[in-house]
């Protein structure tokens, strides 16, 4: 268990593409980091960076205290659980475990010992002398991770391991991977596209765009105070409500088109802006005031714990995520948006402003 | 699942009688005839055949010049079929490993492919010549008195070199699709279990390439045994005289040269249950310890 460090990282492909520009971050001891982004965002590769399946091509990266820039995958003293498992087919569950601790020197009863305490730990004791082929996914990703286990590494490595689940499932094994990684303490970076697993899993996010880091913090970090357009639009769901809108500097946004909006702010930015309002933060409002935020409603979505309200606001799309037991009026319907939910982000560099 | 069935019960008959044609004219029948010249005795010229009963076979097993083609035959069998899988699974896997004009480097390995055995019999005559054979002045070199049709290893070798040069393409396009079809994680999560390339290949690699390869070996022998009549006659020049010789180019040297057609015929009955009892055996055996994912 230890510490790892990304400084500069870089990947350049031979065609000249760059998947990843230089990036950099640490990861604590014991934390498991997300890695989120929408296909082709370099979160892969740089996770195959870092296990040693993809050569670096700029910066250094140190696992404990060794810079292993150019140690073997094998040396790294990671474990890895692909998305399609990547199970050894024509071995039972017991040496698909067992593998890699045998080509590691480890005497036989040790290397039994720890497959079976592992194979126990999964629930997968009576699958132990099964093939890959006669179990089902989930048992199967189970193997992976137990096979990731027994080694007891340094790094844990998730290549988006709950892609190819069923949606209960996939809750299910979320949720036992990060109990599972938090019982045995190890550092672990998991890649995802899915921005729930991102949210209900991490220590830390790390948000990718285009082979960019956007923004790296907590769960909660990411979800209230997001750095740029593209992390307020990629995490949550639904995504937040983005308006072009007008700002003066000093405490009010005029939405295009529509009416003005009281923004909680310290910063001295003043024009074009994105304004962000996400929908379970807007609330209906009975009374028509002073300055009516009016929302023309198109489509009631029901969730069942609330309902989707899609409309329009001012003319630019909305959606407002309304309570089950609020009241929808048949006629107008007027938005109440508080002052400190609403976020700024500037119209050319898409950053944060407030 | 629901059964599809045909509801006149002459059509299914009707659509298998071509392919079954075919098999009665080119197989049992000839092979049916095969045994039933075996019991005869002919008569050179044509004119008559008298019944013998089981001498011809008692014949072939007494005789010692059979017993010296069938140990050639096995030699040459295992000798053919084991460089041509090697090599081409060692050409298959550096050629795996190829990025950067992966394509020519497949094109050129399998061009030999389309070479016909004779033709390729034929430009191993001219690589082994006497007297300007390029092989032959290459071998020079080294003090090995190359003479092919003259002496028995040396054309012995010169048959098995021809036709494993023959069968190498087929084999290496096999085993190419059969190492592209392993999926990359696993190969990768090999990598992340164990450092040395030799022992992934070993371990994880050839297992799963293990499916390919044994439908390849049985294609392998069934060549050495059969196919590589065209390359031994051209080497042999039609004449075997004191020349190496399978099984199956003896058929037709007893047969056709020889016009000992019932001595023949006992000899392809006893090919043919050789090859049904190896061909029993290698599903028995082998294909049990195969695992196809």
């Amino acid at each position: 268990m230890a510490r790892v460090s990304l400084e500069n990282i870089r990947k350049v492909y031979p065609n000249g593409a760059e998947a990843v520009h230089p990036s950099s971050f640490d990861i604590e001891q014991g934390e498991l980091i997300v890695l989120v982004g929408p296909s082709g965002c370099g979160k892969s590769t740089l996770l195959r960076m870092v296990a040693g399946l993809e050569t670096i091509t700029e910066g250094t990266l140190t696992i404990g205290d060794r810079v292993v820039n150019d140690v073997d995958p094998a040396d790294r003293d990671i474990a890895m659980v692909f998305q399609n498992y990547a199970l050894y087919p024509h071995m039972t569950v017991y040496k698909n475990m067992a593998y890699g601790l045998k080509n590691r020197g480890l005497p036989k009863t040790e290397i039994d010992a720890k497959v079976r305490e592992a194979a126990e730990m999964l629930s997968l004791t009576e699958y132990i002398d099964r093939r890959p082929s006669q179990l089902s996914g989930g048992q199967r990703q189970r193997v992976a991770m137990g096979r990731a286990i027994v080694r007891s590494p340094e790094l844990f490595l998730f290549d988006e391991p709950l892609s190819n689940l069923d949606a209960k499932l996939r809750n299910q094994m979320r949720i036992e991977i990060r109990a599972l990684q938090r019982r045995i303490g190890v550092t672990a970076m998991y890649v995802t596209h899915d921005q729930i697993e991102a949210m209900t899993m991490a220590d830390r996010i790390i948000v990718l765009n285009a082979g960019r880091i956007e923004q790296i913090g907590t769960p909660s970090d990411i979800y209230n105070q997001p750095a740029s357009t593209f992390v307020a639009s990629f995490m949550g769901a639904p995504p937040m409500n983005l308006l072009p809108a007008s700002y003066n500097g000093n405490g009010v946004a005029t939405i295009a088109g529509g009416s003005e909006v009281k923004v909680s702010t310290s910063g001295s930015y003043q024009g074009g802006v994105q304004l962000g309002v996400r929908p379970e933060n807007v609330s209906l409002s009975p009374t028509d005031r002073a300055n009516p935020l009016t929302f023309e409603l198109d489509l009631i979505e029901e969730l069942g714990a609330s309902r989707l309200l899609h409309g329009r606001l001012a003319g630019h799309s909305f959606v407002v995520n309304a309570p089950n037991d609020a009241d929808i009026p048949d006629g107008s319907i007027f938005l109440d948006i508080p002052q400190e939910a609403v976020h700024l982000f500037a119209t050319d560099t898409g950053k944060r402003i407030n | 699942m629901k059964r599809a069935g045909f509801a006149q019960p002459w059509l299914p008959i009707l659509l298998l009688i071509p392919q079954l044609t075919i098999i009665m004219i080119f197989f049992y029948w000839p092979a049916g005839y095969a045994i039933q010249s075996s019991f005869y005795l002919q008569d050179p010229f044509g004119f008559g055949s008298s019944f013998v009963g089981f001498e011809n076979y008692s014949d072939i097993f007494s005789s010692g010049e059979y017993r010296k083609v069938a140990w050639f035959t096995v030699v040459y069998t295992f000798l053919v079929t084991f460089l041509s899988l090697s090599l081409a699974l060692l050409l298959a896997v550096k050629a795996d490993k190829v990025i950067r004009g992966a394509r020519t480097y497949r094109t050129l390995l399998m061009w030999v492919y389309a070479v016909a055995p004779p033709v390729a019999g034929l430009m191993g005559v001219m690589l082994f010549d006497q007297s300007a054979g390029p092989l032959t002045e290459f071998l020079g070199f080294f003090g090995w008195d190359f003479k092919l049709g003259v002496n028995y290893n040396d054309t012995a070798t010169a048959m098995v070199v021809v036709a494993v040069w023959k069968q190498v393409p087929v084999n290496f396009i096999f085993f190419l699709s059969g190492l592209q079809s392993i999926p990359r994680s696993v190969r990768e999560a090999a990598m992340i279990d164990n450092r040395s390339g030799t022992r992934r290949f070993w371990d994880i690699t050839f297992p799963l390439l293990a499916p390919t390869a044994f439908f390849l070996l049985i294609i392998n022998i069934t060549y050495a045994l059969f196919d590589t009549f065209g390359v031994i006659d051209t080497l042999v020049k039609g004449e075997p005289g004191n020349n190496p010789m399978t099984l199956v180019y003896k058929v037709f040297i007893d047969g056709f040269r020889g016009n000992d057609l019932g001595g023949s015929s006992a000899q392809s009955v006893v090919l043919m249950v050789l090859v049904l009892a190896l061909t029993v055996f290698q599903f028995r055996l082998l294909e049990r310890r195969i695992h196809y994912t």
